[in-house]
């Protein structure tokens, strides 16, 4: 837990934080809403990191948005529930809600897994 | 935790402040606002104008008190907003512009979304919070929050989030305004009159007869008196009205200026000065006795006087009175157009009693005539029964008193019906009742007008003839002999006769004075030959007495001068008593 917030901030000052290969043919484009570096926020991030190396190593970005931050961002994409996942690419754009615990789900939400 | 937050929302209450909403009539009905600071809730089923009210809670609120408001609407988009408001002459792009209104569109997709795990509504918090602070927002309004119900899944989740809502919008010192779609049977289909218990306003569209009526009542305001009715009001170009209409109570002043009817000769029946400004005037008839006539020479004389008249016409046209009552020598048209008369026509059909109330009020604040004319009151037979129509009158005619307005109200009696008895029952409402009758004898039909009452005026208890000629209404005295009240040809006749016999009384007078003349001079040569005659026996009575006088003295000196020469030695009073002397005399003798 210790060693997240560093990371994580690290996350949110840079706007994304790029992961793996970029000559995939595949590119998960994902955005990551919180509020604040609350336990929820860093669950959900590490949570949503666990899948993508698990599932998508290599094909996928991330960006995590800190609304406290940047309120106005909230906007574009809707948010109003935190912590808020927005697949931006592949399109159609998918929002997934929730700390990302429940690991089935996020797969079916995010399309990995067949509903 | 609803318990303890409810208590403590309650204990702040003492000295609660309200916040204007600036829609007309609400503010006076809850005297004076929206609980300051804090969430009041909107409820109401479709349609019934929670939007609106919303809406016009923030754009007044910035137009008028300069108060900056936040608009988060989770239905509309917030060009859509701003396209419906501006048919009601809102100007919302404007005030986004000058930055006094943020319309903040959430939306949220049920099936763009999936649920995972834990989560809260701080992007909700964060959104408005950060709207508030860049405006400097002073007023907040949610706008249909129970959207959130159907948007996510987990409703534990929103309400715990909601009860936070309202807490954290206490904590930021705005005053919300949150519409909620009315449920079944419940005021809100969510319940969240639970959360929001400090001032609830249901808004209802009621279709009665096939006419819809808006009505607003405040079902809970706590720590503050507030009216508890159902007020009606009406949403027009001008937005939302609610119209604070049920009693007013029996306060109003009562001057003692009169006002001229229009007509000489009633105002002489009315004590020479007409009625009483700020008075209600009944004037009932059966068809086509001239009420509306007598309402046309009122607004004239007042027109007339520089004052300003608002027509209400439900049968006519503005166009057709101004038509008939040119054929009897009234000119309206010329006042309507320096604004000193206005007309207001509409069929009582198009709206239900208590929206045309509203309309009677609105146009009179905003016209503020000093008389008003609504001609007739018994159309709004048509829209609603009699203990309805009488209720609206009441309430119109305390609004107009205590707005010291002179009203003048017709009404229509069917020729079947007994002609005192005004359809629509409001004749103890009113000061002065007027009553045109027609009344059919000898083959035709005259016009009579009465004062049934005129309360505080010495009035006339004579039937006129009422007559409509080129210039005008004209009175006429009706003559009542022993066949009842005379009037059109048998007047004239009773006329004719009238002026016959008065011609007889004249001559008859004539001959009688010189009849005068003559005795007078009769007895004045009577007088002076009995003068002659008194005169003449007087001579003659007082030479006799001369005579006998001298008889006397010429006796007494020969009994004397016999007395000496029989040498009487009598003593002789020759002078003194003459009566002693001459029966001495006698007795010697």
């Amino acid at each position: 837990m210790t060693s997240t917030p560093s990371k994580r901030s690290r996350a949110s000052k840079n706007g994304h934080v790029k992961q793996g290969d970029s000559g995939s043919l595949r590119r998960w484009n994902l955005r990551l809403y919180v509020a604040g570096q609350t336990p929820r926020s860093i669950t959900a991030f590490q949570n949503l990191k666990n899948i993508c190396e698990e599932y998508l190593k290599g094909q996928y970005h991330i960006e995590v948005v800190d609304l406290m931050e940047n309120p106005t961002l909230a906007r574009g994409d809707q948010i109003l529930a935190v912590p808020t996942l927005v697949r931006k690419l592949p399109q159609p754009i998918r929002k997934i809600i929730g700390d990302l615990s429940d690991t089935e789900r996020v797969l079916v939400g995010l399309d990995i897994q067949p509903r | 935790m609803t318990k303890t937050n409810r208590r403590n929302r309650s204990n702040n209450v003492a000295g609660l402040q309200k916040e204007r909403t600036g829609i007309p009539g609400f503010d006076e009905i809850t005297g004076g606002g929206v609980p300051a600071g804090r969430p009041s809730l909107v409820c109401g089923s479709a349609g019934a104008g929670k939007t609106l009210f919303a809406m016009e809670f923030l754009v007044r609120g910035s137009l008028l008190y300069d108060e900056p408001g936040v608009f988060v609407s989770f239905e509309e988009t917030g060009e859509e907003l701003a396209t419906n408001v501006a048919s009601l002459g809102f100007d919302v792009k404007q005030l986004i512009a000058d930055k006094k209104l943020i319309l903040e569109y959430v939306f949220i997709e049920r099936s763009e979304i999936e649920e995972t795990g834990e989560y809260d509504l701080e992007g909700l918090f964060l959104r408005l919070g950060y709207a508030i602070d860049q405006i400097g927002a002073k007023r907040v309004v949610l706008d249909t929050l129970e959207a959130l119900f159907s948007a996510l899944p987990n409703e534990a989740i929103i309400r715990a989030e909601l009860r936070r809502l309202f807490r954290w919008l206490k904590e930021k010192g705005v005053t919300a305004v949150i519409t909620c779609e009315r449920g079944e049977g419940t005021l809100t289909r969510y319940g969240l009159e639970e959360y929001v218990a400090d001032c609830v306003i249901l808004l209802d569209n009621r279709v009665q007869n096939q006419i819809s009526t808006r009505r607003m009542r405040i079902i809970k305001y706590r720590g503050t008196s507030h009216g508890t009715n159902e007020y009606p009001f009406i949403i027009d170009e001008n937005g939302f009205n609610v119209l604070p209409i049920t009693s007013l109570g029996l306060n109003h002043k009562a001057p003692t200026e009169r006002i001229s009817t229009g007509v000489e000769r009633l105002d002489r029946m009315l004590g020479g000065e007409g009625f009483y400004r700020a008075s209600s005037i009944l004037v009932s008839g059966t068809a086509g006795t001239g009420k509306s006539t007598i309402a046309a020479h009122f607004v004239d004389a007042a027109c007339r006087r520089g004052e300003r008249a608002l027509f209400f016409a439900f049968e006519e046209s503005q166009d057709q009175i101004i038509r008939n009552m040119r054929s009897i020598g009234i000119d309206l048209e010329k006042y309507v157009k320096p604004g000193f008369l206005q007309f207001k026509n509409a069929r009582p059909s198009n709206f239900g009693l208590e929206v045309h109330l509203a309309l009677i009020h609105k146009t009179i604040a905003e016209y503020e005539p000093s008389i008003v004319v609504v001609d007739p009151v018994t159309n709004f037979l048509a829209v609603g029964d009699q203990i309805d129509t009488k209720s609206m009158l009441t309430r119109l005619i305390d609004f107009l008193k205590t707005h010291q307005i002179t009203a003048m109200f017709t009404s229509l009696t069917g020729s079947t019906t007994e002609v005192e008895d005004s359809e629509v029952g409001v004749s103890s409402l009113m000061d002065t009742w007027l009553l045109v009758k027609n009344i059919e004898s000898n083959g035709e039909r005259n016009r009579g007008l009465y004062i049934l009452k005129a309360r505080g005026i010495g009035h006339s208890n004579q039937v006129r003839e009422f007559m409509l000629t080129e210039h005008g209404i004209e009175l006429i005295d009706a003559y009542v002999g022993t066949d009842g009240v005379l009037m059109g040809s048998a007047r004239s006749a009773q006329a004719a006769r009238e002026k016959a016999a008065m011609l007889d009384r004249e001559q008859m007078r004539q001959h009688k004075q010189r009849e005068l003349q003559r005795k007078q001079a009769l007895y004045e040569a009577q007088l002076v030959a009995l003068r002659g005659q008194y005169e003449t026996q007087r001579d003659a009575i007082l030479r006799e007495i001369e005579e006998d006088q001298r008889r006397e003295s010429v006796a007494a000196t020969q009994r004397v001068e016999m007395a000496r020469l029989r040498h009487a030695d009598m003593k002789v009073e020759v002078e003194g008593n003459g009566a002693r002397k001459s029966r001495k005399g006698t007795a010697e003798r």
